[in-house]
């Protein structure tokens, strides 16, 4: 039992571990957002003239589109002029090496537990650390160059590698595709590109840490990965955010592209600040996340635990268009205290013999309110298409709630489509199993939590499933009783 | 005219002939009624309940509305489910006709009133009032002054079912009705209706109904819903169930064919103890559209409810499932099982569905499901292995699958009427 001591440490010892804010000099534009905005940060990146042409074509679209309502959380109105659109640490000149990063800086990631040293080349993590959505540093890549496999800030490779931006950027999500992913088209400052070549197998696993840093500032980062016929990569999310009492918008999005009998895992720990125990402040963490297996044979595979945010807005989706390509989902989301989520996925089968399987276990504390929101579409061509859905609930208190809200459209009869949820709480029989056996309560939850989760947990890779089991104990701490 | 300014008309008309018939509630809750009708108009795929049924083809006609024409016996004759011994009630383009209905049980076991003579408390308290409102509950509490009020008196218990027949007389025009029941079951009371659907002749017939279902203390009720009309014949109907006091409630709606059809089924679980039960059946083919949607609503503690749906699909036709359980913070101890289960026959049928949870309690068993898939090979097999053709091998799967919903109906002549109207959708001759 190891394990658990070490969880109920965590426990003892714990709120928001992330809470501390860095004082770094910043750069930041004007607050509020405008024509002149877009152009300031497009300016302040050199970026070519195609690219800040796309910006403004998604700002004039996002002024044509309203806030959409229909979700399950509830905010107070977000003022879009209220909000620091760019924000960056000062840069001085270009970096050569990691010496050459701002001390202070590497102070935060290592408070962060983020191996910016090479020397932790052992761990064999190659990290892209994105702060206040400016990219800070990418370690390894130079050896991930030998293998051709391109692993950059975005704005590198609107620079590097415009002719794959420009190809495949927006191609997923387009700019039009809704108000979050329109607004981000226009203001996104930075965030991770990565390319695999054909045939290549990524040896290492790429991660981006996302941190929010100053205040007022909206964190708007952009990911593209792209993984050419036959190729594999493994990628890793996380984010932290300093403990403000104001409330700061996050909206990125990510398109992924899965190529013949291509493979991307997309992992994400998501343990942005969720506002302390009244619901004062935390992160709105409004993302688009998408994924088109392209090619025959293709697989995307999205693994979430969301313990963070005061409210998570998000659906990774995989529209799988080549025959035989598989999607998956694995999703586990706790919210407590004043935390409001509404996750879930959308699977697209378009092409013949298409796979797809989602998993989601919800956990609502508190007074938290934790929503499934799922579509799963069979198209007209997509013979013998398969779908398992099973989204579980688990509630812990009277006075919150767990929702479920799937769809499923079918239009093809040899389609096969399954969808089971159940909802129950902790029951008093499992706990006093425990209690018997010598555990106190609080372990008792922590443990049967876990294996609640599990079949998520699996998917992620080692290092982060440990993260993640440990932050399910703190997330829920309180919560028991 | 276009059909909704007819209604706007009509409403004027009503108006005056109930002048002075109705007390005060009723006549505000209409005025209301009809200012959002007005207001709101009928629904179009952007309104998040009707995301997948298009209604505003089946409403763009010339519509007659109140035209009562005479029907003899004859005439509907056909229409009556055979064998079926009970209290018939027969409305002729949403009239309640006295020649063609035959009550047998007697008076003091079952009161049948206009729907204005309805109890004052009960009026009070539910008229106009629904789980789910839309243009359609508006339109018809705006315009019910034709529909019927039925009591179970306290105690009684009625051995012989009320069934209620809707024919629309749509041989020359295309017949607008809206029919507005209330079933009152009174105190340890108990009773058994049956409501049928049918058209006569080749126009369209459009139904918009409100069925009202009051169960006080110890009540018990069966309600079935049969629609087998023709295929020019659409339907939006809600059924809303307020379980008053601990109470058994069950309910069993069987779609075998018709053109539009949508079937809301509200239940309010509102009294500890109480159980409720739901019931579907669609078998459909051409380009037949059914769409079911239901909330069962925990209010209050220690409640049961149990759905099961299931839907066979052919041809081009659509089928649409909507399932709520909603559990409010006080109703711990909740038990509610949802399970929605389809077969797709063709290439061209569609089947959506969407099972929802909202629950917002913590000692809950709360549980759905949902399935579409094709009927199975292996037993497929074993049949055309032992010499039964491949039409008639998958005719008998059918009906077992079926069988599950048939099984949990109690009155014999109408479990006979609907295997035998399987049986026939599927051109099957046993």
């Amino acid at each position: 039992m190891s394990d658990s001591t070490k969880i109920l440490e965590e426990i003892t010892g714990s709120d928001y571990k992330y809470g501390f804010e860095t004082k770094i000099e910043n750069e930041s534009a004007p607050k509020g957002l405008s024509e002149e905005i877009v152009r300031f940060i497009s300016a302040k990146k050199n970026e070519p003239e195609w690219m800040l042409e796309w910006r403004l074509k998604a700002y004039k679209h996002w002024l044509t589109l309203t806030e959409p309502k229909w979700q399950n959380v509830s905010y107070p109105a977000i003022n879009y002029q209220d909000i620091i659109y760019y924000s960056a640490p000062k840069q001085k000149a270009k970096l050569n090496s990691l010496d050459e990063v701002d001390p202070e800086l590497r102070d935060t990631f290592k408070k962060l537990g983020i191996s910016l040293d090479e020397q932790k080349r052992l761990t064999g993590v190659a990290v892209d650390a994105v702060i206040d959505s400016v990219s800070v540093t990418t370690t390894y890549k130079e050896k991930l160059g030998e293998l051709g496999i391109i692993f950059c800030s975005m704005s590198e490779a609107i620079k590097d590698h415009p002719e794959l931006v420009k190809k495949y950027l927006g191609t997923v999500v387009p700019v039009t595709d809704n108000y979050f992913a329109a607004l981000n088209s226009a203001v996104f400052s930075d965030g991770s590109f990565c390319y695999i070549p054909e045939g290549v197998r990524c040896p290492m696993e790429l991660s981006t840490y996302f941190r929010i840093n100053a205040a007022n500032t909206g964190q708007f980062e952009r990911t593209l990965i792209v993984a050419e016929k036959g190729s594999y990569v493994s990628y890793l999310e996380g984010c932290t955010a300093p403990m403000r009492d104001e409330n700061q918008l996050h909206a990125a999005v990510v398109e992924l592209i899965s190529m013949e009998k291509a493979e991307i895992k997309y992992s994400t720990v998501q343990n942005w600040y969720p506002g302390d125990k009244n619901g004062k402040g935390g992160i709105y963490n409004f993302v688009t996340k998408r994924g088109i297996c392209m090619g025959d044979y293709s697989k995307i595979s999205w693994t979430q635990v969301e313990t963070g945010s005061a409210i998570t807005w998000k659906y990774p989706s995989v529209i799988l268009k080549g025959d035989n390509s598989t999607g998956e989902f694995y999703s586990v989301a706790v919210t407590n205290n004043y935390q409001q989520a509404d996750t879930g996925t959308k699977m697209i089968h378009i092409g013949k013999n298409t796979k797809s399987r989602i998993v989601s276990k919800g956990i609502s504390a508190g007074k938290s309110q934790n929503s499934y929101r799922g579509l799963v579409e069979v198209m007209k061509r997509a013979d013998n298409a398969r779908n398992f859905s099973q989204c579980d609930s688990l509630l812990m208190g009277d006075q919150c709630g767990a929702h479920t809200f799937p769809y499923i459209e079918v239009k093809n009869n040899s389609a096969t489509v399954e969808h089971e949820a159940t909802t129950s709480k902790i029951g008093e029989d499992q706990i006093f199993y425990c209690n018997q056996r010598g555990l106190d309560t609080e372990q008792a939850v922590a443990m049967i939590v876990n294996g609640y989760c599990k079949e998520v947990l699996n998917q992620l890779p080692m290092e982060f499933a440990v993260e993640a089991q440990k932050l399910l104990a703190i997330s829920l701490e309180g919560s028991v009783g | 005219m276009d059909l909704k300014e007819l209604l706007l008309e009509n409403y004027k008309t009503v108006e005056q002939e109930l002048e002075g018939k109705n007390g005060s509630v009723v006549k505000e809750r209409r005025k209301e009624a009809i200012a959002t009708f007005e207001k709101i108009g009928f629904p179009t795929l952007k309104n998040e309940e009707w995301k997948y049924t298009n209604i505003s083809a089946a409403l763009k006609k010339e519509f007659s509305i109140e035209t009562i024409p005479a029907l003899t016996k004859a005439d509907i004759e056909q229409y009556l489910i055979k064998n079926l011994k009970g209290n018939i009630l027969v409305f002729v383009n949403g009239q309640l006709s006295q020649e063609l209905s035959k009550i047998i049980s007697p008076e003091s076991g079952l009161i049948i009133k206009p729907l204005a003579e309805t109890d004052a408390d009960v009026l009070e308290k539910y008229f106009g009032k629904s789980s789910t409102n839309d243009a359609f509950t508006y339109l018809n509490t705006a315009l019910s002054h034709q529909g019927t009020f039925i009591k179970i008196p306290k105690g009684k218990s009625l051995e012989e079912p009320v069934v209620l027949y809707f024919i629309s007389d749509a041989r020359k025009e295309n017949i607008f009705i809206q029919p507005h029941n209330i079933f009152l079951i009174e105190e340890n009371a108990e009773a058994k209706f049956v409501e049928s659907y049918h058209t006569i002749g080749k126009e369209s017939g459009f139904s918009n109904v409100i069925t009202q279902i009051i169960l006080r203390k110890d009540a018990r009720a069966e309600y079935y819903k049969i629609q087998n009309d023709s295929v020019t014949a659409s339907h939006v109907g809600t059924t809303q169930v307020y379980q008053e006091g601990k109470s058994n409630f069950s309910s069993t709606t069987v779609s075998l064919n018709g053109n539009i059809i949508r079937n809301n089924l509200n239940i309010v679980l509102n009294a500890e103890h109480s159980e409720a039960t739901m019931y579907g059946l669609y078998l459909l083919k051409g380009t037949q559209h059914v769409d079911n949607h239901t909330i069962a609503d925990h209010a209050k503690p220690n409640c049961f409810s149990n759905e099961l749906y299931k839907g066979i699909l052919n041809d081009k036709s659509t089928g649409v499932f909507n399932g709520k359980i909603f559990v409010k913070q006080d109703a711990q101890k909740t038990n509610a099982f949802q399970s929605n289960k389809n077969i797709l026959l063709s290439k061209d049928a569609t089947m959506n569905t969407k099972p929802q949870l909202e629950i917002f309690a913590d000692d809950v068993k709360c549980s759905h499901g949902a399935t579409i898939g094709q009927l199975d090979e292996e037993p497929l097999f074993y049949l055309r292995s032992r010499g039964i053709s491949e039409e008639k091998a998958k005719a008998l799967l059918v009906i077992a699958f079926a069988q599950d919903i048939i099984d949990h109906i109690k009155i014999e002549a109408l479990k006979e009427f609907l295997i035998r109207g399987i049986n026939q959708s599927l051109g099957n001759n046993f």
